[in-house]
């Protein structure tokens, strides 16, 4: 199902930050967000999400298709890696594991509690994360965050992996991944011209 | 939605608090009191069932804040709220669990508990029917407070703030019924209004709290 997003206009504590943001994303197809600091990626992939509803402009083709890795991973530390991935899996609706520890290379972390783990081999275990929800539409924010080199590549792999099998992923990112099928949106043009804010925004 | 509550359980168990930390702040409470009121069993057992209910209650508060800041912190609302579960079915969840970390625990404890305060025998019965039936509301009016605070740091004072008014009527109807029982008295007309509120807050709060959390949440 593509994704498709038209003349989106996001705000953050009240200001308006990105406007006529469009772009699709068809099955396949993986696209990179760039911008400075600050010039709204994280807002926009939550609009994406659905958990802040947009300003003006809309998102078809996201209802119940999308697995949203934030900054945080949601894990919990006193479950095992194990326990932390069958949880997701069976929120979504699943239950097979194994192919997200191998892609992630947590295998011989298994039974090990999340709160052990290196901020590494957590950030895996929240990638990981992504491959048991079993939805088509992955949408990522800074999900290289303190990986290594060879992590970086091993999440490139599985990026590649759910592209070939007819996902696809959105992706806030400042490292090249090395995915050169990916396309690359720029929001700098979209920042939003500044305005005097709306007043029923305070109660709401 | 059961993955959900066996996760919360396992957390609870496993992180020590869920289940310890209301029953030994019962513990506390009613055993403190004795020393307190002084040797005078008649007093004692005439406030009885008050203080157990007090005690419930400030024991139910005690854990609230845990019931949503502690996945707000870690991401996991963030996720759950992009997971195929109704946010209704997330908060509803949420407040079971603490229920059965916390408001069950206290109603087992309390006959234990109710002879420290020399609880009269008739009473007995009526306290642990009071506190099954009115804990449940003190979960979900709780759970509620916590979705109203979630995502302010050191939220915990504003939600005491917020969720003890609500759990006045069910104090006033729990104790009632725990105190016409001591006496002997028919219990039906305040039982039945504990009732009532319990399962009003349960089908009417969760969707509140969901509201309240979608807008935190943003």
């Amino acid at each position: 199902m593509k994704l498709s997003v038209r003349d989106l206009a996001v705000t953050r504590g009240g200001l308006a930050i990105l406007e006529g943001v469009s772009f699709d994303l068809a099955p396949g197809e993986a696209l990179v967000l760039r911008g400075p600091n600050g010039i709204g990626k994280t807002t926009l992939l939550r609009s994406v999400a659905g958990l802040q509803p947009p300003e003006t402009g809309s998102v078809t083709g996201a209802e119940d298709q999308i697995a949203y890795a934030a900054h945080s991973d949601g894990l919990k530390a006193m479950l095992s890696v194990t326990e932390n991935l069958r949880f997701w899996a069976s929120v979504f609706g699943l239950s097979e594991i194994d192919a997200a520890l191998v892609a992630f290379d947590l295998t011989s972390l298994r039974n090990r509690m999340a709160g052990t783990l290196s901020a590494g081999q957590k950030r895996r275990l929240g990638l990981a994360r992504l491959v048991v929800t079993g939805r088509p539409i992955w949408v990522l924010d800074e999900p290289t965050v303190s990986l290594d080199v060879a992590s970086v590549a091993l999440f490139a792999e599985a990026v590649r992996g759910h592209l070939k099998s007819g996902g696809s992923a959105l992706m806030a990112t400042h490292i090249d991944l090395g995915l050169t099928e990916a396309r690359v949106l720029d929001l700098t043009p979209f920042r939003a011209k500044p305005r005097t804010r709306q007043m029923d925004e305070a109660f709401l | 939605m059961k993955a959900l509550l066996v996760r919360d359980l396992m957390l609870a168990i496993r992180a020590g608090g869920g289940f310890g930390l209301g029953l030994s702040f019962f513990l506390i409470v009613t055993v403190l009191v004795p020393f307190g009121v002084g040797p005078q069993t008649e007093l004692l057992s005439r406030i009885a069932p008050g203080i157990l209910w007090i005690g419930a209650l400030l024991a139910c508060l005690l854990s609230l804040d845990r019931i949503l800041a502690l996945d707000w912190e870690d991401g996991s609302l963030d996720l759950l709220a992009t997971a195929p579960l109704p946010m209704e079915g997330i908060v509803s969840i949420k407040a079971l669990a603490h229920w059965i970390t916390t408001g069950l625990p206290l109603v087992l404890a309390a006959p234990v508990l109710g002879v420290l305060l020399s609880l009269p025998i008739p009473a007995y019965q009526w306290v642990v029917i009071s506190l099954a039936v009115g804990t449940p509301a003190l979960s979900v009016i709780g759970t509620f407070g916590a979705a109203l605070t979630v995502g302010i740091k050191r939220g915990g004072l504003l939600m005491s703030l917020l969720v003890l008014p609500l759990y006045v009527p069910t104090l006033i109807f729990g104790a009632e019924v725990a105190r016409r029982g001591a006496e002997g008295l028919t219990v039906q007309a305040p039982l039945l209004l504990l009732a009532g509120i319990s399962f009003g807050v349960i089908a009417l709060l969760p969707f509140a709290s969901a509201a309240v959390l979608r807008i935190n949440l943003r």
